[in-house]
């Protein structure tokens, strides 16, 4: 067992885990963080993506113990303390780019990653960035138009408050 | 308490934004893997690593020793109890089922097959154990090849079978008395085209991977299952395990996508049921990625050997089919009968004289075929929409031109095919038109004759598909004379509650579609009350017991009418009581907006929630009538509505590379009235991208022992966001007449359309080379191959590796012999 010391959606936890356990088993299953889910077994559907000291990672690709004296923000995180939507969710609603929303939650976090390096993407830029995460239902076109819209938002509001 | 000030515009035709989706942006699901039971137990299951073997000896109690293991089950265990899995749907009286265990018990018949299971108190212990299990197989020969399978003294996939084929099932128009013989229009042809098409095996893949829970309860169980049935599920579940129906609770939480994947009664939910029956406790199971991609069903995988005849003038005169389907090793729920919900489609919006279909289900040591996307109709549209374009090249006819000429016109409507079906409504022109405007089609064949002209090495290939599909599945009577062992109905009750809000239970089941909103639009508009004060309840059979689930583009369709049904049984009910309340006849009554008034008479009148409140008091009701507004109603369907559609696709080939890059995809679908265009919009999307990845993309391969290459995202390739385009939509209206809110299905066009219009396009930009058929998916290795070996080989285009995957599919089976093979 080795020792992990994480902060999550701003809660700290401190847990002992087998090394070999996976930061997505280790927020499903020891945290109950099950708004992140697993989509394959191989990274390539990026279902589990989260947010791990301000970087987007596959959450199957580390390892708990790799996360250990990390901030982990996932899709239960976004949203802001009085239940106010993150714009990023917002825009999925408003431009329906979610169906079954299976992928919904590591696509947000994947997005919220390329919005943060690129906050107004093209919608090649948009494509691009969001490629390592699967969706089945939606062909993509409203979570490219999401994005883009979540950018210019998010950009709107900073504007508002700079 | 007062009436509603104003009730809110018609809801129907509104972009509603979906209820559904803030606690799938939150992260608040209820996946049923998420579900956490006391004293629950975590399945894992040992899967055949042979596509064909006798078991000789298996045993489990290794695995016992190991850490956290509770008990450990092979097939013999349940030898006795586990049934077999159920076929809905035999399509023939002497339709040969081999039976299908859950648990593999003498022999394993495909790759991923279970044979053994193992609970234990976590999941990691449970997959820890597997490799203790110890099981020692002997090879049986390996059945792959369709053509093969049904060759004479072909090796059998089952032994105790005759040989490999489980039915033959045929339609002539001429026998069935719906139009000419086809054999006479076969001899007297002044044109005949012939081709062999591959419609390769496809995989699901939706992104939920399948779970599911099971507690027992009393001398029954509630099963939480990520399936698109859960009623379907529950009597096939207590048919199976002989478990009184009554005692057997099915949950459908949030559903993460199924596309007809999730159709179906799975020998995992079966092991997980006798698992927690057995040792008393709840068990959960979830698959890998991997065990899903090579043990969930798969879909299409057909060889399609198609002939038009037509007059020198163009006119088409006759169809005729012949299928090699493959089952797969075993049939699931409705795998016979997945190419025959084709059989009706094949002559698609043509106006053909004679047809003939024949269909023959082959088994093959593979995973089972069952439902994909569209089931039948993208396999049938496929065939027609690329035949018509090669009969076009053979008379030296535009395609385009050659449709127009064949279909039927939109003042022709309703329209009795050539297999007897009635079209209820359509505007080919219409859909037509507007599609070749928002693509520029003009200005594209100019272009594409420039590049051939100037020989370009990015050449423009420009393919069309102006597709039906029959939707709205099903009028019983219908499914009962093709011999499905159910009917099509579906149901709904709406409760209206003291306080005026509005429960609608409905038996679809949703898993992404946003059945919430729109239903909630539709009692909105008929009980006029506000959007927001409608609750869609589903997926449970103990609260929405009376259901036949989500599949075939028939929820709204069939679904949504028993909405309409249901509530205009709620409004009888409440004009009896509003008449009492206003002291007239209830003949002197209107409603509208969700209000009774007297005709003629000023002021106020009676709202609906009042009207509920004086419901809940019953201090003042007529004689004789119950104190409830509350009504179901199960809707049953006349007749199918077939929407329709131009689908048109510009593709840019790379002659250097092989690499096609659709340019631009624009398609104007037609499906009657709309209640939700952000609905309706977002079903045509996810449609034309799996529709688009069969074309360009995806395949499921096996190697020459059975095993198959594609088992992960890494090689099964479904498109990501940067292998797609941004598409173009149009619609055109064209209300259905067969039911009362003028709707069609949306869930499959564009699967069932966007298929045939890439490869069309594709074949078209590589014509001048001689070219006239590359196999699915297009991937640049097919077409480069297809380019450097010229119009010498006929299989040409039928070799080469997937796309990235490096899978190698130059099998037998996918040659596409006799391409180039005109009569």
């Amino acid at each position: 067992m080795a020792r992990v010391n994480v902060t999550v959606d701003g809660i700290s936890y401190s847990d002992d885990v087998e090394p070999r356990l996976l930061l997505v088993q280790y927020l499903r299953e020891r945290l109950g963080k099950v708004g992140t889910v697993i989509g394959c077994d191989t990274s390539n559907c990026g279902a589990c993506t989260v947010s791990l000291n301000g970087k987007s990672v596959k959450s199957c690709s580390v390892l708990a113990v790799q996360a250990d004296g990390g901030d982990v923000v996932t899709v239960e995180g976004l949203a802001g303390a009085d239940g106010s939507l993150h714009p990023i969710q917002q825009a999925f609603h408003d431009k329906h780019a979610l169906q079954c929303g299976f992928c919904t939650p590591g696509m947000m976090m994947a997005a919220r990653d390329l919005l943060a390096e690129n906050p107004n993407p093209t919608e090649d830029e948009v494509r691009e960035g969001i490629e390592g995460n699967l969706c089945r239902c939606t062909g993509y076109q409203n979570i490219v138009a999401a994005v883009q819209a979540a950018g210019q938002a998010m950009a709107a509001s900073e504007g508002a408050n700079a | 308490m007062t009436a509603v000030e104003e009730r809110p515009a018609a809801e129907i035709g509104q972009a509603r934004k979906r209820k559904e989706d803030r606690h799938l942006i939150t992260g608040a699901t209820t996946w049923t893997d998420n579900l956490v039971l006391p004293g629950m137990l975590h399945l894992a299951i040992l899967r055949s690593p042979m596509a064909h073997a006798k078991i000789v000896s298996i045993d489990v109690s290794p695995a016992l020793q190991r850490p956290g293991v509770i008990a450990a089950f092979s097939g013999q265990d349940f030898a006795d109890t586990q049934g077999v899995i159920p076929c809905a749907w035999p399509v023939t009286p002497d339709m040969v089922n081999p039976g299908h265990p859950s648990l593999a018990v003498s022999t394993v018949n495909h790759v991923g097959e279970a044979v053994a299971v193992i609970a234990a108190r976590d999941k990691a212990s449970a997959q820890d154990a597997l490799e203790a299990i110890e099981i020692e197989y002997e090879p049986l020969p390996v059945v792959l090849d369709m053509a093969a399978a049904v060759a004479e003294g072909a090796d059998l996939v089952h032994a105790h079978t005759e040989s490999n084929k489980s039915y033959t099932w045929t339609f002539e128009s001429g026998t069935a008395g719906t139009g000419e013989s086809i054999e006479d229009a076969l001899a007297n042809a002044e044109v005949t085209v012939r081709r062999r098409f591959i419609q390769q095996r496809l995989i699901p893949a939706f992104m939920e991977p399948r779970s599911t829970v099971v507690q027992p309860v009393g001398d029954g169980f509630t099963m939480w299952s990520a399936t698109q049935v859960p009623h379907i599920l529950r009597t096939m579940l207590a048919l199976t395990l002989g478990v009184p129906e009554h005692k057997v609770r099915v949950i459908a939480p949030d559903v993460g996508g199924g596309f007809g994947g999730k159709l179906q009664v799975t020998p995992e939910e079966v092991i997980t049921t006798l698992v927690a029956r057995k040792l008393g406790k709840p068990a959960k199971y979830t698959e890998s990625r991997s065990e899903s991609l090579m043990s969930a069903h798969h879909g299409r995988d057909q060889i399609q050997d198609i002939t038009i005849t037509a007059k020198r003038d163009g006119t088409v005169t006759g169809l005729d089919v012949h299928l090699l389907a493959d089952m797969g090793a075993y049939l699931r729920l409705v795998s016979p009968g997945v190419p025959v919900l084709g059989a009706f489609m094949f002559n698609a919006i043509y106006k053909f004289a004679a047809y003939r279909f024949v269909a023959e289900g082959v088994f093959t040591n593979k995973t089972p075929t069952d439902a994909y996307r569209g089931a039948g109709r993208p396999e049938a549209t496929f065939a027609i929409e690329r035949i018509m374009d090669e009969l076009a090249h053979e008379l030296g006819m535009d395609p385009m031109e050659l449709r127009q000429r064949n279909w039927i016109k939109h003042e022709e409507f309703p329209f009795t095919t050539v297999c007897g079906l009635v079209y209820d409504s359509g505007n080919y022109e219409a859909a037509t038109e507007q599609a070749m405007q928002l693509i520029g089609w003009d200005e594209l064949k100019a272009e594409r004759e420039r590049r051939r002209a100037g020989k370009d090495p990015v050449q423009l290939g420009l393919g069309i598909s102006t597709f039906t599909e029959m939707c709205g599945l099903a009028p019983s009577r219908v499914l009962g004379s093709l011999d499905y062992a159910a009917g099509g109905w579906e149901n709904a009750a709406i409760r209206v509650l003291a306080t005026g809000k509005v429960e609608v239970v409905t038996g679809a089941s949703a898993h992404g579609q946003g059945h919430e909103t729109a239903w909630s639009q539709i009692v909105a508009d008929q009980l006029g009350v506000p959007f927001e004060d409608v609750e869609v309840i589903h997926g449970d059979t103990q609260s929405s017991p009376k259901g036949l689930d989500t599949y075939g583009s028939r929820s709204l369709a069939v679904g949504g009418i028993a909405v309409v049904k249901a509530a205009e049984k709620v409004v009888a009910k409440a004009r009896k009581i509003a008449a009492h309340m206003l002291e007239a006849s209830e003949d002197d009554l209107e409603f509208t907006g969700g209000s009774f008034k007297v005709k003629g008479v000023p002021g106020e009148g009676k709202s609906i929630q009042e009207i509920a409140f004086a419901a809940f008091a019953a201090h003042d009701l007529p004689d004789g009538m119950e104190p409830s507004l509350d009504a179901d109603a199960t809707f049953d369907p006349e007749s199918f509505s077939f929407p329709h559609g131009t689908h048109l696709c510009a593709i840019e080939i790379d002659t250097e590379t092989g690499f096609a890059k659709i340019r631009k995809y624009v398609c104007v679908d037609d499906v009657g009235q709309v209640i939700n265009p952000l609905i309706v919009e977002g079903q045509v999307h996810g449609g034309l991208a799996q529709g688009i990845a069969q074309a360009l993309y995806e395949e499921a391969v096996y190697d020459d022992d059975g095993n198959l290459t594609t088992g992960t995202f890494v090689d099964y390739l479904v498109p990501s966001a940067a292998d797609l385009p941004s598409f173009t939509t149009g619609r055109t209206i064209s209300p259905s007449t067969t039911n009362p809110l003028g709707v069609k299905g949306v869930g499959e066009a564009g699967t069932i359309a966007s298929t045939p219009a890439v490869v069309n396009a594709v074949v078209d930009a590589l014509r001048p080379w001689g070219i006239n058929d590359v196999q699915m998916p297009c991937t640049p290795e097919r077409i480069w191959r297809a380019l450097s070996q010229g119009a010498q080989t006929s299989d040409r285009a039928a070799e080469g590796t997937v796309a990235y995957g490096g899978a190698s599919t130059a099998t037998s089976d996918g040659t596409s012999e006799g391409a180039g093979d005109q009569l």
